[in-house]
């Protein structure tokens, strides 16, 4: 069979755009991920018994649940709910926070976990406030510890955000696939496709590795 | 909100059948996935342990581009490239005489992906004995087979037990994408029972809780299955912190 290399450049823009769309919603997920897997967190060890209990619900909960399942529970389900209409970009963000959210959570949580408890009683006994103990000596040390975990969770976040293609959304998965049945050429797109996620994932993951050796350093 | 709610879809025909029908396809293209999964998990993470460095390098390679390609574009790969640039024989016996495509085709994709999973989880637990009892059996005149057969898995496997647990688990929720090749599952289904009914929050509530359901069903299995498994004295799974 012939392939055409050509298609790709025909469409390249097209591609770039997905690409962007791509960065976009990982970035920002991330971002609002990492805020709500932080709150969680903050739920699950807080004082009490409601407070604890509702956090561990929501993040066991969602990790019984498919990405895909979210995703649709946003897209379909929400405008029906609240009667708002927010877009496939902002529904497939918020079904990626809701989600990756949990899972930022159990990463952040095992983080703090790994940190000695006499550590923050030796912090409130020379005064800090439980707040200060946590903002100056647990979470600095913890971060470092699970920078590298959430680094590859990131990656795959990454990966994940191909899943919008399931609602349209023109990611750089649904472009490739757009271009591939309008212009006949799946191998092509379908190949380039695996070949760019593999380049970035692999790139991020050296990367990782090298601060991994950093941070031990 | 203004919203017509009908429950009583679930258990009408054929919505109901649809459903099950659902429930059927995820638990078959679960099964199928993780055993392949497992199978050739265990011999690639067995691989990265092994002595022989080309070996060793090999399987690497296989974990890390399995690893950095998404499942959907992986599933794409399997089923529209690969048929069209295999050679003739091979070609025309997956488009024309394998039957239910979309079925072996998530099947052995998922289980694919997620053997590169299981590879990790099982070299880490290989190499969380350390070195003595593979040098101990080494000097009590094993082969390497042997070693790996009677020593290491035997123990490697009760460490990986939790996670081999979470990794069914994702396999699980990974076969919704199944739906994208045209795969009724679970997912699948719902979404269809959705679009012609038009209750997709009563749908997707359900088809949500039978996933929660079905997590629930592995984690309290494998909970038996660890404790039924636990060699005294050397797991701390049931220390108290």
């Amino acid at each position: 069979m012939d392939f055409d290399i050509d298609v790709i450049a025909r469409n390249f823009s097209l591609l770039a755009e997905g690409m962007l769309t791509t960065l976009r919603l990982t970035s920002l997920a991330l971002l609002f991920g990492l805020a709500w897997g932080t709150l969680l967190t903050l739920g699950r060890l807080a004082p009490g018994r409601f407070l604890p209990a509702l956090a561990a619900l929501y993040v066991n909960g969602i990790r019984a649940v498919p990405l895909i399942m979210v995703i649709f529970w946003i897209y379909f389900l929400l405008p029906v709910l609240s009667g708002a209409q927010i877009g496939a970009f902002y529904s497939a963000l918020v079904a990626f926070v809701l989600f990756e959210g949990a899972y930022f959570s159990e990463i952040i949580r095992a983080g703090i976990k790994s940190i000695s408890q006499g550590q923050l009683r030796a912090a409130l006994s020379t005064g800090m406030t439980y707040l200060q103990g946590m903002r100056y000596v647990i979470l600095p040390q913890a971060f470092r510890k699970m920078a590298p975990v959430l680094l590859t969770q990131s990656i795959a976040l990454f990966q994940d955000t191909s899943l919008v293609y399931v609602v349209g959304l023109m990611d750089f998965m649904t472009a490739s696939a757009m271009v591939a049945s309008r212009d006949g050429r799946l191998v092509e797109l379908y190949s380039f496709a695996a070949l760019v996620y593999l380049v970035i994932s692999l790139a991020a993951t050296f990367v990782v590795r090298r601060m991994e050796q950093k941070f031990k350093a | 909100m203004n919203y017509q709610w009908q429950w009583s879809v679930l258990i009408r025909e054929p919505y109901l059948g649809w459903l099950l029908d659902g429930i059927k396809w995820t638990f078959a293209i679960s099964v199928m996935a993780y055993a392949i999964a497992l199978v050739l998990g265990t011999a690639i993470g067995a691989a990265r342990t092994l002595r022989n460095s080309r070996l060793r390098q090999a399987a690497a390679v296989y974990v890390s581009l399995l690893r950095s390609v998404p499942l959907l574009v992986q599933l794409f790969l399997w089923y529209f490239v690969v048929p069209e640039v295999l050679p003739e024989p091979a070609s025309h016996w997956l488009k024309r005489e394998l039957a239910n495509p979309e079925y072996w085709t998530t099947a052995v994709g998922l289980g694919l992906f997620m053997s590169a999973r299981i590879a990790e989880q099982i070299r880490a637990a290989i190499n969380a004995s350390g070195a003595g009892p593979g040098n101990a059996a080494r000097a009590q005149g094993m082969s390497t087979a042997q070693i790996y057969r009677h020593v290491l898995l035997p123990i490697g496997f009760r460490h990986a037990l939790p996670t081999l647990t979470s990794e069914l688990l994702n396999t699980v929720k990974n076969s919704s994408l199944a739906l994208t090749i045209g795969m009724l599952e679970l997912t699948g289904q719902s979404r269809q029972v959705e679009a012609y009914t038009f209750k997709g929050i009563e749908t997707f509530t359900a088809s949500t809780a039978i996933y929660i359901l079905m997590s629930l069903a592995v984690i309290f299995a494998s909970r038996h299955l660890e404790r039924a498994l636990e060699i005294p004295g050397m797991l701390s799974s049931r220390q108290k912190d």
